[in-house]
């Protein structure tokens, strides 16, 4: 019984540990990122999230802003970058190739800058 | 070494924690729908906002479910004029009841802890069906009910309801807000309720409704800081209950412990103080700990004739909870220790079976959520409790969206419990019936805690049907008793017999429901039920009795446009049909006190109409059973309530007739 706890509590601690160590294994970054619907929402976010080291990502639909929270030990923001740009959202460094824009379905057809 | 010291310090801090989602549950839904039924929540989760709750004006949370067909209301009992609540054919002992998400309606208030929370405190309800959560405990078996009360930060200033109704009832509630620093608010709520006058509508010489007096008080104070991410709250709460009623000519002073009238009085005092604090850790919104502590008394002393039933119940009860994340936020967990100690003194008549239990444990929960179309919630916990032993608790939530607006859920869950047999069977007192308790091994009452294991799956649609928003649902759950506190009033009419399962105890449960907007503003609601509840008895296998097999449940209800100034009209009608339903024996009185071993089947209605002046004032009348529908014999053996036949226990219908309401609201924006 105590044994479980004990491994319950040190399970637990081990994350909470690892989510306070450092300052920059939090890093908090904002970019804009080109689309305009739920639809782009759900993509952006998920292509954030497929890149490891990304904790938390929100785009907003109004101001087109991707909110990031991020381990700068294991990611960059460029790294976030390019992998929404394969998507085939633009963002300010990279741009999706054409090929990837156009599959977008018809409703996630942002304006290209 | 450094990593050794954090270790310590989170164990340390996880040791009382036990908070959790409040901190980011604010929720806004006074101006939407009064019943929300989320497609994207993992659990079969209904939430009743304030504004479904004005429609059944009174009164308090036990009353507060009448529009909603997830819960099954139940008549009052014949005694205390408390309502019963069920859901998946199964009485709240088995259900998890949680006022801000701590435990709140257990133990002792367990048979009328509901009607203690008046119904214009309540903010909002969540209702999950089948196996809840692990973060609140272990106790739930067919569901959760979390009632979250009104918030001091986005309370009105002054709010003022008055309620009479011709069955003597009258109710004053009133709320004072006040902001005293720009980090902290206060509220204080008042509630008064009576019932002055004696009725005997059907002429068999006792009280219809118990003559009752209650005095609620709560304080509140809550402190928010958003920019250090800290939220607290403390709570006092003082309320005293008392009923009275028995025959009519009965006197407490006079006739008490005597056999001159039959008579009972139940008084009840209780004493709340709960704190919470909560906080969301600095650039990390997803990563919150939160600390929730509440002690209660709870004294109630009563007798029904000459059964005396006395209990006091002493409560502390604290839980720590951390939430945080794994790799990122589509993978959420909570974890934390609980920790319960409960004195109960209890008196049946002479005997004593005063007790102390206590409980630690430790959950661990972990959400997995895409963030589309399915989410997964696997929760456990290991509990040390001084007379259940050490156990595991699992519980699975399982969500998938197979198509747009279709939900497909799934859940499955263990719960374990001690039956406080006296405390929820308080109405068979109101009997000759001599309580037989059978077994002598088990470690409360000579009983062994109840195990139950539930399932279910469900599935909602919503669509456009002649282009109005039209859902439907269904969804089937099982309850499979290990062992049960078997409470067997099948085998005399003289006798209550409570004694471990032995064979199968099983609940069925199977729902459908059709949500229509007939046309603008008018909204239908309409659920068929059906309830297969089992269980062997000594003298065989029965449907589980005053549970009925068939339900049927309809409400409409009309608003007009909300005019300049605030002026609308809001119309709202109930209606239930409640199927036969299996009696308790009475083979072994003799004829005329004899019940057929099914109940007729019936219909209730219920009406209201709220007419709003402006923003500030209101008035609403209503009416329930306007059918007028009786049980034609309340109380068996009436004429002799001191004999071998009396029981005012079996009760499967109103026994007060038709009932008119009228009250008011007035608020100070």
């Amino acid at each position: 019984m105590k044994n479980i706890i004990v491994v319950l509590l040190v399970t637990f601690i081990g994350f909470s540990a690892h989510a306070q160590d450092k300052k920059n294994k939090n890093a908090k970054y904002v970019t804009e990122v080109n689309g305009n619907c739920e639809q782009c929402q759900k993509r952006i976010q998920k292509a954030a999230y497929s890149v490891v080291g990304v904790k938390s990502a929100v785009w907003s639909i109004e101001t087109h802003q991707l909110a990031l929270i991020m381990n700068e030990e294991k990611t960059t923001p460029l790294d976030v970058k390019k992998a929404i740009a394969k998507v085939g959202h633009d963002t300010d460094e990279v741009k999706a190739t054409k090929e990837d824009y156009e599959s977008l379905h018809s409703c996630c057809l942002y304006e290209r800058k | 070494m450094h990593k050794i010291i954090i270790l310590f310090l989170a164990i340390l801090m996880s040791v009382p924690v036990f908070s959790q989602e409040n901190l980011q549950e604010v929720k806004v839904v006074n101006k939407r729908k009064g019943i929300q039924k989320s497609f994207t929540v993992t659990g079969n989760t209904t939430l009743i906002t304030s504004k479904e709750l004005l429609k059944a004006a009174c009164c308090n949370l036990a009353e507060s479910f009448e529009t909603n067909p997830s819960i099954d209301v139940n008549f009052s009992d014949a005694l205390t004029g408390t309502k019963q609540i069920k859901m998946l054919g199964l009485t709240s002992p088995y259900l998890m009841i949680t006022e801000e998400n701590v435990p709140s309606v257990r133990g002792a208030s367990q048979a009328y802890g509901l009607s203690f929370t008046p119904g214009t405190w309540v903010e909002s309800i969540q209702i999950t069906k089948g196996a809840g959560s692990v973060v609140n405990g272990y106790e739930s078996i067919s569901g959760q009910i979390n009632t979250e009360l009104i918030k001091p930060i986005n309370d009105i200033p002054f709010f003022l309801n008055a309620y009479g109704s011709t069955d003597s009832r009258f109710e004053l509630n009133t709320h004072f807000n006040t902001k005293l620093s720009d980090k902290w608010s206060s509220s204080l709520f008042l509630h008064g309720n009576a019932r002055l006058a004696k009725l005997d509508m059907n002429d068999d010489g006792f009280l219809d409704n118990p003559l009752a007096k209650q005095i609620n008080i709560l304080n509140r104070y809550q402190y928010y800081n958003a920019e250090k991410g800290w939220v607290s709250f403390i709570n006092f709460r003082y309320m005293n209950d008392k009923k009275q009623t028995g025959e009519l000519n009965f006197s407490p002073e006079r006739d008490k412990g005597t056999t001159n009238y039959w008579g009972s009085e139940i008084n009840t005092e209780r004493l709340d103080v709960s704190t919470k604090v909560g906080y969301v850790f600095k650039d990390l919104p997803y990563q919150s700990i939160g600390f929730q502590n509440a002690f209660n008394s709870h004294d109630q002393r009563s007798y029904f004739g000459l059964n005396q039933y006395n209990i006091k119940q002493s409560s502390y009860y604290s839980n720590l909870i951390f939430n945080s994340i794994i790799n990122n936020t589509m993978n959420k967990f909570s974890a934390g220790l609980n920790f319960t100690y409960d004195k109960y003194q209890e008196f049946v008549n002479i005997n004593d079976y005063s007790r102390i239990d206590n409980s630690v444990g430790a959950f661990f929960e972990y959400t997995y959520d895409n963030a589309d179309d399915f989410s997964i919630i696997l929760g456990g916990r290991v509990d040390n409790h001084n007379r259940l032993g050490t156990f595991l608790t699992p519980r699975l939530h399982v969500r998938y969206n197979p198509w747009e607006k279709g939900v497909l859920r799934f859940s499955a869950g263990r719960g374990k419990r001690s039956a406080n047999i006296f405390a929820e069977n308080q109405p068979l007192f109101a009997s000759s019936r001599t309580f037989d308790i059978l077994d002598s091994n088990g470690k409360i009452y000579g009983l062994n805690p109840e195990i139950a294991w539930n399932y279910g799956f469900s599935f909602a649609q919503k669509f456009s049907l002649f282009g109005k928003n039209a859902d439907v649902g269904f969804d089937f759950y099982r309850t499979d008793f290990q062992n049960q506190a078997v409470v067997d009033v099948m085998q005399s009419a003289q006798q209550v017999l409570f004694y471990n399962l032995k064979g199968k105890s099983f609940a069925n449960s199977l729902q459908l429901e059709f949500n229509y907007e007939l046309v603008e503003h008018l909204n239908l609601r309409s659920a068929y039920k059906f309830y297969d509840v089992r269980t062997d008895y000594l003298s065989g296998n029965y449907q589980k009795p005053l549970q009925a097999k068939h339900r049927f449940f309809g409400n409409l209800e009309y608003e007009t446009h909300i005019g300049e100034n605030g002026n609308q009209w809001k119309f709202d009608y109930t209606f239930n049909w409640i199927g036969q339903q299996q009696l308790p024996t009475t083979a072994s009185n003799p004829v005329n006190d004899r019940l057929p071993e099914f109940s007729k089947s019936y219909s209730l209605m219920n009406a209201q109409i709220t007419k709003t002046f402006s923003s500030t004032f209101e008035m609403y009348i209503g009416g329930e059973n306007i059918g007028n529908y009786t049980q034609e014999k309340a109380i068996l053996g009436s004429e002799n309530p001191f004999g071998s036949n009396f029981d005012a226990s079996i009760v499967y219908a109103p026994v007060f007739g038709q009932m008119y309401y009228a009250g008011l609201r007035f608020k100070i924006k």
